[in-house]
Parts: C-alpha cells; structure tokens; sequence
C-alpha cells in the first residue's frame, strides 16, 4: 500500500478523526493545487486557441522538457533533505561540453556517456561530501560547483560544437509513435522511467523515506539512528548524476555542447520543485508534483508561443510570480501548523 | 610582527600583495601610472575601475550578510537599472541634455530603492528566507529588466550619461570616484550612528538582540535597501561605460563575485562581525585574479575555475570544523602533518 | 532484587568537556521491571548520563554494560541496536512523516526490496493496540497530534523496537494531568512487563508517584542510589541541593528585611492576575511594589523562569492579566516591556544575553541604544561617561570598555548585562539566577547592588535555585512547584527549612 492511499483514512472512532483527515490531505493541497493550475491553463488555452487542444502540444510539454524534469527529479531529493543545488546548470553544460568534444574524436557514444554520468556523479558526491564533513551551507559549495563546472566548459572550448555523432543524431530524430499520429522522443520515455524510479525510491525505499525524515527534523532523523550523513552526501550526488543525464538529454535535443548553454537553468530546476508542491524547508513534497511543475513552466512557454504577441522574457516574469506565490502559501501553511 | 599577522585583515591584505607582485614580475610596467591628457592611466586603475561595480554590490552585501542574510537578486537589480535609465533616455524628447541624464539616474536609483523594499519585505515581515526570498527577483528581474528594453540592446547617446561609468574628474575615473563616496556614504551611515553595531548585534546573537530591546525588523529592511540601491548605481556604471543596456547579460553572475569579494574579505556567510575594508580588498584581489590571469596568458575563461578553487579554499578556512581539524594536526606529530597535506590536494 | 543482574550498569563513568567536568567518577545500575527516577538539579549531570547512554557522547572513561554485554557507544544507532530507546521531552521525531512511519522509520519491513507498507499499517497497529492506543490513525500525519501524543507515539516507536531499556526525558513538562496519566498507565504497563525505565523530571510528585527507585546527582557526581519509598521529599531536595538537613536547621537566617512601599494603599509597580502560557505556566498571581524584592524560590525546572519571560514579554501570556502601575497592559514583546521601564537578565548569559563578539562598551549600552533607536547613536562622549561610571560602580574588570565581551570572566560578563539594564533606569528590573557560575567575591557585589537598587525605589524580582540567596535579598518570596505558584511567604525571618517544607509539600 503506497503512502498515497492514506488520502482517504479510514473512518475513525475517537478524538476527531474528520480534523487528521483534513490535515492529513492538506499535505496534498500544494500539489494539487498545481494540478489545477496546469489544467486551468490547458482549458484557456484550448479556449483562445483551437489547435491547442491537442494530444501532440501535450506530449511536445514532454519532449520539450526532458532535460528538465530529469533535473528536477534530482533537485527534488536535495530540496526534501533541506538542502539546494546551484550547480546543476553549470552541470548540464559541462556535460554537454564533454560529450560533444569526446563524440567529435571520435570517441564511442556509449563510453561518452558512462564518462559523462561519472564526471557529474563525481562531482556532486565532492560537493556532498564537503558540505556534510566540513558543515558549510550548501548554496555556497553548490555555488563554488556551479564556478568550477561553467570553468571547466570554458576551458573546453568557448564554441558551440556540433554532434554528428550516429548514436546521438539517431536520438535527436527517433520518434516512438503513439496512439493515431502521435509520438513521443526515446529521451521522454527515459525521463519519465527516471521520475519512476524516484518516486519508487523515495516512497518505497528506507533510504528515500530517510530523505523525508531528514528533512522534516534532522536532528531527530540522528537520534532515530537513520543513517543521515550518508544519505545527504548521496542526495548531492544523485543530483550531479541526474544534472549529467539531464546533459546528455539536452545534446540529444540540441545536437551541440556550448559552454553557455543551460544559463539560469538551475533556477528553472527550483521554480518546478517548487511550483510542485515541495517545501523549501525540506520534508514535504513530491517527485510527482515537480514533474508538473515542469509542465507548468512548459505550457507557459507554450502560451507565449502560441499567443505570438506576448514576448518570450513574459516566461521569466511569470515563473518568477508563481515562485513568489508559491512561497507565500508555503509560509501560510507553516504559519497554520506552526 | 606576530600581532599584525593576527589582524583580519592581514591575510586577504596579503594575498592581494602577493597577486600585484606576480604581475608586476610578468610585467614591469604593471605597477606604473601615467599621465595622459590630464588622465590617470595604468593597469591599478583599471582594476579599480573594472571592479568598481563589484565593489559597489559586495558592499551592499556586506550588510546583507552581516545580518545573517544574502541577497542573489542584485544581478537582476543591475540589468533593471540599467534598462530602466537607457529606456528613459532613449525615449526622451532630448535624449543628450544632462537633466535627462539626471532624471535616467534618479529612475535608476529609485527602481533600486523601490526592489530593495520589496526583497527587504519578503524577509523582515514575511519571513522567508533571504536566499529564497531573493531568489524570486532573481528569476523575475531579467525577465523585467527585458519587458523594459523590449528585449532589444538599447544603446544611447548622452555625454553626461557615458560620464558615470567612462568618464573623468580630477584624473580619476568617474566611477571609481562614485565606488569612494558610496563606501565613505556606507562607513559613515554604519559607524556615525549605531547602525552598525546593531546589525552586528542581530547578526551575531538575535535572541540576545530582541530581548535587549532591539527591532531587528528594520534594520533588515534597511540592509536590503542599501544593497539594491548599490546594485543600482552599479547598473547604471555598467550600462554607461558601454552606453547601452543589455538586459541579458548585464551584471550576470555578479552576485556571485559580490559574494566572494565578501567572504575573501574575511566577513564570515555566518554573519555578525563584517569588514567594510576587507570586503573592498577582496573585490580588488577578485579583479586582479582576472587580471592576472591575462597577464600570465592563461586563456581568461579559466578565471572561474581559479574563482571555484578560492571560494572552497576560504571556505574550508572559515569552517570551524576544517580549522579543528588543522589545529588537531599542527598539534599532531609529523607525519599527521603530511595526511595533512595529502587531504588539501585531494580537495 | 538482591542478586538480579541489572540490565544496565554504568560504572565509574566520567566525561569531560573544555573546561567542565561534566560527570566524574558516576555509578549507575538500572534493573529490568523498574521505573528508576535520575534527580538532580540542572547541571548535575543528569543529560550527560542519558546521553552517554544513548550514544550522543562518548565517554572518557569508565565502563557501560548493557545485558551483560560490555558497549562503548559512539552513535544513537548503537545504542538503539543494544535495546536502548529514548522519548525526549521535545519528541524526536519527524512531524512531517505519518505515525506509522514514525513508528518503523529505518526499521520498515521489506519484501523484495520494497517497502512493504501493508506490513507496516498491521505492525504499527499491533503495536499501539498492545499500549491501548488504537483510536491514534497509523496513517495520520505526526503532526496532527498533540505533544502528548506524540510521546506515546515516540513510546510505542520503542516498544516495537523491543526495547529493553526505555528512557524518558522530562516526558510530562508540557502535558497536562490528564495526559500525564495516560503516560503513567503506558509506563506502568510496560514496567509490569519487564522493560526497565529511566525517567527524568523536575516534577517532584510525578517523581514519587511512578518510581520505584531513584539515583541522584550532584555537580556530576553521584550522590546515592535510593528506594523511593525510603527517601523522604526533604531528604532528597537536600540531597539534589546539598545541604543536609542539621547543617539546614543551623543555617543562620539572614536579617528579616523590611521595606517601605509595600505598606497598604501603596500601588504596585506591577501585578499578574492569573497569568499563564499553556505548556509552561498557569495560574501566577504576583505583585511587586516599588522598592521591593520578590523572590522567587523553587527547584530548577519548576517555572521560575518561564514565569520571568512572560513578565518582559519574551513569551506572550495567553491567560491572565498585568498591571503595570495599576493600568492594564499587554506585553507583547521585550520592546514593548522595556518601554513600560521593565529590565530582563536572562539565566542564559551566553545564548540569551551576550553579544559575544561585540566589545564591553557596546554590549553596556545596547539596550540603551535600542530604545534609541538605530539613528540617533548615543554620543561618544556619552557612552564613554556611563561605561566608565559602570566598569567603576559595579568593578568590572579588565577595565577596558573594548575588550571583546566574551574574553570577560562570568563575573564580570554579568556584571557588563546588569549594566546594560541599569543605565535604562528600569522601574522593575527582573534577574534571573543572575549569580550563577560566577565566584563569590562577584556574587557578593550582585547581592549588595540589588539591596541597594531596591533601597533607591527600584522593583526587583530575584530567581535564583540558592534558597539562601532568595532569602538574603528578598523582602518577600514567591514559591514555584510543578509550574504554578503555590505559596506566598513574607521574609520575616523565614528559613531555607520553611521554604523547602513548602516546595515539598506534602511529604507530610
């Protein structure tokens, strides 16, 4: 039985069962809310544009944001322990930046992309270990991360470098059809197989209910004897390693590894935890819930598209509002159970 | 020798002798100034002059993290500025008069003021945390910064305007004359009232702070303003030298680089104690770091990494916990000490 | 229980930290089926035990068996996989996660790598079945429950645990009776089936009603181990504080004090009716005259300070009213206190008084400046005047209004926060164990002030766990127990014996 189904308890006998009920769902509310808002913006849009209301502008909310969800699965583990990465954009790029440069010597696709996922993987398990053993905040060696990535691509190379490689051009063009003339890309099944295997890892596993509990009460996670240090520096490198799978998804979308790709990225990463329920404190929220996050932000930038007089900074503006709204009812809701 | 060893200023002093040497053996000429025209030229006023918005954000910052807080929003207070005041000039009926030039830096200055407020409100009355609370106008400031300039480059044309960030007065560049009165502004307003110490107080211990009377609340409020006034006035120095705006990339990653000038400056991210002087010798070894690495002929995109590696060093100095662990092996017999060394390199 | 093996021994245990020893040479035994109370005052040594024992500290010497099995714990884990568990006063647990959770964390049942939430639900209920908590929803959230609760929540966590040794921290500080007999039943229940039981609390009759036997400490040493039965109420608070009884009974009584101000028809500075804060305390009827000393008398932990805090407005009073000069007023915060002239010396010097890294000068005049507000800077030369006329008054050494403050010694640390409150030119100035840690020649000097400052019309309420100290100061003393206020007492000659009688009333 997933913790899921404790939506509905079963009807109790004593001390005010219809208040546990109550505020056992409000634990949903934040989610839930942003379901609404994703629907709510889907009808206007079917509304004011007759070609919105298709089965393919839904799945292109998909394709368009591989990437991206695959970041915010990770940014979702760091942000439940409590914690923040900044340098998940920076990450990205390096890892684009890697495989294009190694793909383009002629290296195999397959190594490339082993190398890739150990460089991010590495590289945030560095970042996890410095924050726990020598205590310092995690946005500034997650910051320092973000220097030394965007560096690191620099000194690659400061041009955009194209792929040509067979295995990742194949990628950029495979189309897996759907029902009718529908298709989804291979990055959206892989993107969608990594937000299952979260969701079973932080439900389903000690160590993903460890990430709850050290985030709703470190201290107490401690003294329950739950292996907390281990489990924050791997939150870190679970986050670098989906950062370079989020890398990889973008070459493949891309077809080209530029040291200034991915700018503010990690900002969008945020703004769809966020956005999805999950609070900033640590301790609530849901993988689910940033995946669509993401199409939230998705279907912003497809608005903006379709309207065609709206310009594209409107997506800034707008993801930067429903962050501040978000935290606002974040602070509501801590205020009412505090 | 030992007691001035001691002082907190000591080592970021240092450091920032040490960079000036290295350069000045690559290059002779590097510590010279010349006159020319009735300018001052040489490469210690170009770093003053190139690091003069950095100087101008971490001072603001200083305050911001004295108190416990951060404030990642000023880049996106930068690009508003200057989109703001190039906006308004370009616009205006007489786009070269000084009153518009006037006018452009009031809109700035104002703007500033005014996302100052709104950071200083989302913190101080709402409560939410500094970095998050920032963070909104962060995402949202490019964003409006862009709606402002319609997302074009807007380039003007006013003497008076290019002054601020290219000009000269007395021999000196204008800019670097701005940064001097802004940090003789924040020393007086921090050190003639008690302004200071009572952000070092809130900073330091805020339950003693409260039950000793104090209202953290509008000192917080104040800190947020003068650091997005800064970010202001830097803006308006950055878009002025290039006499455009570019909402996209001005002042991108400068908090960033404000941070740093901070925390190499010897002011801990914990908050409390803060150094004004420290802050300024820290943006000035950041800028020479950049210079630096020209004048060594590293390929200058190297210069975040060399930024990477100086963050994490200073921090692991400034962590209590690194610093028992040296003090455990300075005490420790010799061969702790090269496990010692060993540790650093894998770091 | 003569020959039985206890389930715990602890001998000759000693852990130092910088400065403090905070236990020294400690033998402790804990036996299966028993509840074992571990008494002492703050600072006895009491936390640092538990700790040990559940792995937050790790000794320096001596030596800890549990079931026979010599352990040296240096985590939680290790202790909790030696059978021990701990409930601590503020419930550790995660709010955020749902009572079954809670209750399985880090232990869930598994099946095939999964997490087998089925098994979950059955076993938490099975377990909060056997404590008679079945009406808690396992799949309620933690947070929805009540403090009460959730220490029975914590509790059936180590029942699932099989825990052979169960330890409870100050468990009823913030429950009421009813919730306090609830846990008793649970504790009771457990006890009859063999779990030995640790408990630790200030309050003194919950003491005697659930224990069986008692240890206690004294500045982090042992003092004896007792049967409860055997040990009177004011045997073992002369034992906690360390006065025996025949050395209390000749205890020379200070001088019955007398003042004008307190006379009939007087107003006074200020007065409580009913005041009280839920979960801390309830039901403080106080008044304090100008020019008079109030103490308040009381074991650590009994409310004394909580009773401060509310009087400056620190905590917000929920129940009850104050008068202050005979007008009603709601102090809402410290700042709303020092404008209606009330001063606040925290028993916490270091977390709740001192700025550390600010300079003598600058912690002297902090609150004068704060009521000043941030831009009108109190002179130089001001400030160079009254720091000077206070380092000298109330010798404070070094001499040097810039040293840094926390350089200073404990003395003169509190000597440096009365000043900050004296040059406000409070009406009533409150001093919390304003004497503690600090030599005699300092504390003596403390003492004076205060005679003094109440001879030149100033209000003071006085706290301090030194009954003798209470009643050398103070003009009338005011006795906390078990977070209320229980009696009312004139200084006329009252000795340290009366007092105690009082706070342990009922021992008959």
């Amino acid at each position: 039985m997933s913790p899921l189904s404790t939506l509905t308890p079963r009807t109790l006998k004593k001390p005010s069962p219809a208040r546990s009920r109550l505020r056992g769902g409000a634990r949903y509310a934040p989610t839930l809310a942003t379901v609404g808002l994703f629907l709510a913006m889907f009808a206007v849009g079917a509304g004011m544009y007759p070609s919105f209301l298709s089965g393919q502008v839904f799945l292109n909310l998909f394709i368009d944001n591989t990437f991206l969800i695959v970041l915010a699965v990770g940014m979702t583990f760091v942000i439940l322990t409590g914690g923040i990465d900044l340098s998940v954009g920076a990450v990205v790029a390096l890892s684009m930046m890697v495989s294009a440069t190694l793909l383009q010597q002629g290296w195999n696709a397959g190594a490339v992309i082993v190398l890739v996922l150990l460089i991010g993987g590495g590289l945030g398990l560095l970042m996890g270990l410095i924050i726990q053993y020598f205590d310092i905040q995690p946005f500034i060696v997650t910051l320092a991360g973000m220097f030394l990535a965007r560096g690191l691509c620099y000194v690659i190379s400061l041009d955009s470098i194209p792929v040509t490689e067979g295995f990742f051009t194949g990628m950029a063009q495979a189309q897996i059809p759907l029902s009718g003339d529908l298709f989804v890309s291979p990055g959206v099944l892989l993107a969608l197989g990594i937000v299952a295997i979260a969701f079973f890892v932080l439900h389903h596993t000690r160590f993903g209910r460890t990430v709850y509990a050290i985030g709703g009460n470190e201290h107490s996670a401690m003294l329950m004897g739950l292996p907390v240090k281990s489990t924050k520096i791997l939150v870190y490198a679970l986050s670098g390693l989906c950062s370079a799978v989020a890398g990889i998804l973008f070459s493949f979308y891309s077809l080209s590894g530029y040291s200034l790709a991915a700018q503010g990225m990690e900002l969008d990463a945020i703004a769809a935890v966020v956005i999805g329920g999950t609070l900033l404190t640590g301790g609530t929220g849901y993988v689910l819930g940033s995946v669509v996050g993401v199409l939230v932000l998705g279907i912003v930038q497809t608005f903006i598209a379709y309207d065609g007089t709206l310009s594209s900074w409107w997506t800034k503006i707008v993801i930067g509002g429903l962050l501040l709204v978000f935290i606002l009812l974040q602070r509501l809701f801590a205020r009412k159970a505090g | 020798m030992k007691s001035l060893l001691k002082h907190r200023l000591a080592w970021p002093v240092i450091a920032l002798a040490a960079l000036l040497l290295l350069n000045q053996i690559f290059r002779p000429d590097f510590l010279g100034l010349r006159m020319q025209d009735g300018h001052l030229y040489g490469s210690l006023i170009d770093i003053m002059r190139n690091g003069a918005p950095t100087i101008l954000i971490a001072l603001g910052m200083t305050l911001v993290i004295a108190t416990r807080g951060i404030d990642l929003s000023v880049g996106a207070v930068v690009a508003i500025a200057g989109a703001a005041s190039c906006a308004y000039i370009a616009a205006s009926p007489d786009p070269g008069s000084p009153v518009t030039a006037a006018t452009a830096v009031l809109i700035a200055v104002v703007a500033g003021l005014a996302l100052g407020v709104w950071n200083g409100f989302l913190v101080s009355t709402i409560g939410v945390q500094p970095i998050i609370a920032t963070l909104v106008l962060m995402t949202a400031g490019r964003g409006v910064a862009q709606l402002i300039t319609g997302g074009q480059i807007i380039s003007v044309s006013n003497d008076h305007y290019k002054s601020i960030g290219a000009g000269y007065l007395f021999t000196l560049p204008i800019s670097i004359l701005i940064t001097a009165a802004v940090f003789a502004l924040a020393a007086v307003l921090t050190r003639r009232t008690a302004l200071g110490t009572l952000i070092e107080a809130v900073g330091i211990n805020p339950v003693a702070s409260r039950l000793a009377g104090l209202r953290a609340r509008n000192i917080i409020w104040i800190v947020y303003i003068f650091s997005a006034v800064c970010a202001a006035i830097a803006g308006l120095m950055i878009s002025s030298n290039v006499t455009a705006a570019d909402a996209n990339n001005a002042g991108l990653y400068i908090e960033m680089d404000a941070i740093l000038a901070v925390v190499i400056g010897g002011t801990s991210l914990a908050g409390g104690r803060y150094t004004l002087v420290g802050t300024v010798v820290g943006a000035f070894i950041i800028q020479t770091l950049t210079t630096t690495v020209y004048t060594l002929g590293i390929p200058p995109e190297v210069t975040l990494v060399f930024k990477a590696l100086v963050v994490i060093t200073v921090c692991l100095l400034q962590a209590p916990k690194a610093r028992n662990l040296l003090n455990r092996l300075k005490a420790a017999p010799k061969p702790a000490a090269k496990e010692a060394a060993k540790e650093k390199v894998a770091i | 229980m003569n020959e039985i093996v206890p389930v715990v021994e602890m001998t000759d245990i000693a852990i130092g930290f910088p400065g403090v020893k905070a236990l020294d040479g400690v033998d402790f035994r804990l036996f299966q089926g028993e509840v074992h109370s571990l008494m002492g005052e703050n600072g006895a040594g009491k936390s640092t035990l538990i700790k040990a024992l559940t792995g937050v500290y790790t000794i320096d010497s001596g030596a800890i068996t549990v079931l026979g099995e010599p352990q040296r714990f240096s985590t939680p884990g290790e202790s909790q996989a030696a059978g021990i568990s701990t409930v601590y006063q503020e419930v550790n647990l995660c709010p955020n996660l749902t009572v079954e959770e809670n209750v399985l964390l880090g232990r869930e049942p598994r099946r095939r790598g999964s997490i087998d939430w089925k098994d979950v639900r059955s076993r938490t209920r099975e377990v909060l079945a056997e404590l008679q908590l079945d009406h808690i929803d396992p799949g309620s959230l933690l947070s929805t429950h009540s403090i009460a609760v959730q220490q029975l929540i914590a509790i059936a966590r180590s029942v699932e645990i099989n825990a052979k040794v169960l330890i409870l921290d100050e468990p009823t500080s913030s429950l009421d009776a009813d919730e306090v007999n609830q846990l008793f039943r649970v504790i009771r229940d457990l006890r009859d089936r063999g779990v030995a039981i640790l408990f630790v609390s200030h309050f003194l009759e919950q003491v005697y009603e659930i224990s069986d036997r008692m240890t206690v400490l004294r500045n982090g040493k042992l003092v004896g181990e007792y049967l409860t039965r055997d040990l009177s109420r004011m045997s073992l608070i002369s034992k906690m504080i360390g006065k025996d009884m025949e050395a209390l009974a000749e205890l020379d009584q200070a001088p019955a004090r007398t003042r004008a101000g307190s006379g009939a028809g007087a107003t006074p500075f200020i007065e409580a009716q009913g005041l009280g804060r839920k979960g801390s305390v309830s039901n403080v009827d106080l008044a304090i005259y100008p020019g008079e000393v109030v103490g308040l008398a009381g074991l650590l932990g009994a409310g004394r300070t909580e009773i401060a805090r509310l009087f400056f407005g620190a905590d917000k009073a929920d129940e009850g009213s104050i008068k202050v000069k005979g007008a009603s007023q709601k102090i809402r915060s410290p700042r709303a206190a020092i404008d209606k002239r009330i001063g606040f010396c925290s028993e916490d010097r270091k977390e709740e008084g001192l700025i550390g890294d600010l300079t003598v000068r600058d912690n002297l005049v902090l609150a004068m400046q704060a009521s000043k507000g941030w831009a009108r800077r109190i002179p130089r030369r001001v400030q160079d005047e009254l720091v000077a006329e206070y380092i000298e008054a109330l010798d404070i050494r070094p001499a040097n209004p810039d040293a840094l403050i926390r350089n200073l010694s404990g003395g003169n640390q509190q000597k440096v926060l009365l000043a900050r409150w004296l040059v406000t030119h409070p009406e009533l100035l409150i001093l919390d164990e304003p004497t503690r840690g600090i030599d005699i020649g300092a504390k003596t000097q403390i003492q004076k002030l205060v005679n003094k400052l109440a001879a030149d019309g100033m209000s003071i309420l006085f706290i301090s766990s030194e009954l003798e100290e209470v009643l050398r100061v103070s003009d009338r003393v005011a006795v906390i127990k078990d977070r209320a206020m229980v009696a009312e007492i004139n200084n006329d000659g009252v000795s340290v014996e009366d007092v105690m009688t009082v706070i342990a009333g009922g021992a008959q």
